[in-house]
């Protein structure tokens, strides 16, 4: 046989659910008010949410932010942000402002080739979005994810049960609730690319759930006999060492990304390592224990159908 | 059971085959003829954000296209009742969208009813007002025709910009329409975008007009503007300083001719001072035209302009028939052959706003494909190590799992021509943990099946069957997100959506006959003992 980080485990993950849902009480808030914030536009919103220019240039030498932001200042940029990628001498700039008037992206340019004429430069990228599209954007992001909520809960309820589908569907919640929570904390931008993100996660933890869930629907037909803490702590430990497995391979996938992918993929890649980290503890201590919180005190009548 | 694993092998082998013949365009830069000719072409196309390129969204003002069609019957009207000497006080299009016609007596009222009835029923009569004895009418079109006039402003707009794009030579350019009044326009690999802009988004509604020689400029400018004129404006570049001035010109408001009689528009070069212009040919309408328009008005004026700016009005020497004009002006040989290419394809029937420009610089693009090539390669190989340390040699057929789903989503992406965008990427990465996971599921089933000391054949068959349903379901969870995103989501999301169901789709495959019918190979040539897992 080959390697074996786990050997047989008996961890009692339903009897330590109180911690859990404080935990996860405590980080869904704060995932909720980011929500909140970002769709009253008071968050970090990412220009194809909010509307707006951006422009990022790639210089030949080095340069001064502080010099950058006075040129835009002088020029009547006053409310632009910058941010500065030392590696290959990038600049990006960002105005939040949606603007009728368009080409302010060639505004911008401009002022630097007049600022730094002596400093050379490439537009590595620009991008204008109007408020209307902004606005779209971000309505037809939400009524995708919703949607494909309600699919799933739909056809967990037929393979399942009802509240197997609503709990898988709390769970994954809470992970993307949680990593826009920790963004939002962390004042990182929420834009298109975060959804992406947010979406794959979500993905990882439904199937994390799921795994967990047949384990339990399998021990619940073996072991009729025994009350349904135990045969969920049973299934959890059971299935505990491809939990781990499947996480560090996922992990090691993404912290590639992280560390090589480049500026583009660098937030992307944030989010999937922790959203990973949060699905893997949201499948053990909350998905189950919201089943068995419901459950508890009714006979289990599961299907057992395959 | 040797018939079973020879057809299961099969399967793969030909998928791989098939995958693989797909993958050849993408990956070999230039086909050999007799492969062209018989084989498939189809490439992985890359996103925008991988390769550069240019995304616009563009709104077509589809009330203007509205307007002037209003306008357009007004002008009519002024025409028919000054032909039958019915006397008219004002025909003109209000602001919020109807005719206004006033008539000054009763007579006038009579004969105008009888007009409208006969020519204009197609126009309602909204409101009629009689004060004083003069009539005022309120004509408005109705919805139908409006709602016509929109939808056929975009789809010709959506034709007009097609035709300048081609002619002005974009590789795979994407130009469809989006929802009501929207175009969506991709340039991949585009150097200039600016003028890419300045060709798309203009109107380029030529009009030749008289410059009114009866009223002053000065007063004009001054603001005493005389009914039937407007000032518009030339702009001078100092050719050597760079320097732009604004000339003001009074002309007439009326266009004697507009830019739908040409058939045919070129850049040339005059030869004695090296100056760009821009010859035009009219069709035979036109030229009866203007052969018309410049025999009533020799020594006078002619402004010809373009989207209301003033590009030249030279002095009407002598009546020009034969169909030719020519637009001169300071022009670079860009400009004018860009200009060119717009009056070719015509005037979009109504302007256009740029709602959303994305356009990524091929560098960033490069340096994106670079990275997220390397990031990628190192994360698989990160997973592969791991997976043949930990699983032994049973982790080295989870890898050939993994070498199958890549090469099979790649040749159906190809065969599909699909896009690979920045968020497809994010798909792909997704379907392949998955794939991944689906041997981990198994091998730790078969790992807790020989615990009990079951035999490797047993152990890896009830292992599989145990994990198969585990891998549906969460297949088939995961499938209906991908899809529902693909049917809602838009732009990025629909890339995600793409690559990850056809990923997940594979990957039930894969992981259901792509390692089980080794396994079932070994067992079936000899009993294995132990099982390096």
């Amino acid at each position: 046989m080959g390697i074996q980080i786990l050997g047989k485990t008996n961890i009692d993950f339903i009897g330590k659910r109180k911690y859990a849902f404080i935990l996860s009480a405590v980080l869904v808030s704060v995932g909720i008010l980011s929500l909140v914030q970002v769709w009253r536009g008071q968050a970090n919103l990412g220009i194809d949410f909010a509307g707006g220019t951006s422009v990022q240039l790639k210089f030949e030498k080095p340069f001064q932010l502080d010099k950058a932001r006075h040129a835009l200042e002088v020029n009547g940029f006053k409310d632009s942000e910058l941010q500065q990628f030392t590696e290959g001498n990038k600049l990006l700039i960002q105005l939040k402002k949606s603007t009728t008037e368009g080409k302010v992206a060639d505004k911008i340019v401009s002022v630097f080739s007049k600022e730094f004429a002596d400093n050379k430069f490439v537009i590595d990228s620009t991008t204008e979005i109007g408020p209307k599209v902004g606005k779209t954007l971000r309505d037809d992001a939400l009524i995708a994810v919703i949607v494909s909520a309600i699919g799933m809960i739909v056809y967990l309820a037929w393979r399942f049960e009802f509240v197997f589908g609503v709990a898988a569907a709390v769970a994954t919640f809470h992970d993307v609730l949680v990593v826009l929570g920790i963004f939002f904390l962390l004042g990182k931008e929420v834009n298109l690319l975060l959804v992406t993100a947010l979406l794959t996660l979500a993905g990882y933890s439904l199937t994390d759930t799921v795994v967990i869930y047949d384990r339990i629907r399998e021990n619940l037909r073996l072991h009729t006999r025994d009350p349904l803490a135990a045969v969920m702590n049973r299934s959890v430990n059971e299935v505990l060492s491809r939990t781990i497995v499947t996480t560090i391979t996922v992990f090691l996938a993404c912290i590639a990304l992280f560390l090589f992918g480049g500026e583009v993929l660098h937030d992307f890649s944030f989010a999937l390592l922790i959203g990973i980290c949060v699905g893997t503890y949201s499948s053990v201590f909350v998905a189950s224990p919201i089943v068995y919180e419901v459950r508890k005190g009714k006979k289990v009548k599961i299907r057992t159908r395959r | 059971m040797w018939r079973s694993i020879q057809w299961r092998a099969g399967l793969i082998a030909g998928f791989l085959a098939l995958s693989i013949l797909f993958l050849v365009p993408t990956l070999v830069d230039r086909l050999p003829k007799w492969w062209t000719k018989f084989l498939p072409t189809e490439k992985i196309n890359l996103g925008l954000d991988l390769r550069g390129g240019m995304h616009l969204l563009l709104e077509v003002e589809t009330q203007k296209a509205v307007e002037s069609a209003l306008d357009k019957y007004a002008s009519e009207i002024k025409d028919v009742l000054i032909k039958k000497d019915i006397p008219a006080r004002q025909v003109e299009r209000t602001p919020d969208g109807k005719i206004s016609v006033v008539l000054p007596d009763a007579k006038a009222n009579d004969r105008f009813s009888q007009i409208r009835a006969e020519q204009y029923g197609n126009l309602r009569v909204a409101s009629l007002r009689e004060q004083e004895g003069k009539f005022q009418y309120l004509l408005e079109m109705n919805p139908n025709e409006a709602k016509a006039i929109e939808e056929s402003a975009v789809r010709q707009g959506l034709e007009t910009i097609r035709n300048r794009v081609d002619q002005f030579g974009v590789a795979e350019p994407v130009i469809v329409p989006q929802g009501d009044k929207e175009i969506l326009v991709q340039l991949p690999g585009i150097k200039e975008p600016q003028r890419a802009i300045e060709l798309i988004g203009r109107t380029a509604l030529l009009e030749f007009k008289l410059v009114d020689e009866e009223n002053s400029l000065e007063e004009a400018l001054k603001g005493n503007l005389p009914p039937g004129s407007e000032i518009l404006y030339q702009k001078i570049t100092e050719k050597d300083t760079g320097v732009v001035t604004r000339r003001p010109y009074l002309l007439k408001k009326r266009a004697l001719m507009t830019g739908d009689v040409l058939t045919d528009a070129r850049m040339r070069i005059k030869s004695d001072f090296n100056e760009p212009y821009v010859s035009l040919d009219f069709d035979n309408r036109g030229a009866r035209l203007f052969d018309q328009i410049t025999a009533e008005n020799v020594k006078k004026r002619l402004a010809i302009v373009l989207d209301n700016n003033v590009y030249s009005a030279p002095v009407i020497q002598e009546r020009i028939s034969g169909g030719k004009a020519q637009i001169s002006g300071s022009f670079t040989p860009e400009e004018a052959s860009d200009l060119a290419i717009v009056l070719r394809a015509g005037a979009l029937p109504a302007p256009v706003k740029i709602i959303q420009n994305v356009t990524v610089g091929p560098s960033l693009g490069q340096d994106s494909i670079d990275k997220g090539l390397r990031a990628a390669l190192i994360g698989a190989a990160l997973v592969v190590i791991f997976m043949a340390v930990y699983y032994g040699l049973s982790g080295l057929l989870a890898d050939w799992a993994l070498f199958l789903n890549i090469v099979y989503l790649m040749g159906a992406m190809a065969s599909m021509r699909a896009t690979l965008t920045l968020p497809g990427i994010a798909g792909i990465i997704l379907a392949i943990g998955m794939a991944v996971d689906s041997n981990v599921l198994m091998f730790e089933r078969i790992r807790e099946e020989l615990r009990l000391g079951k035999t490797v054949r047993a152990a890896v068959d009830s292992g599989y069957d145990k994990a198969l349903f585990t891998i549906i379901d969460s297949h088939v969870t995961t499938l209906i997100t991908a899809v529902v995103l693909f049917q809602f989501g838009t732009g990025p999301i629909k890339g995600f959506a793409v690559t990850l169901s056809l990923g997940v789709v594979i990957n039930l495959f894969t992981a259901l006959i792509g390692t089980k019918v080794i396994f079932d190979w070994i067992n079936f040539k000899k009993q294995l003992k132990a099982l390096s897992i």
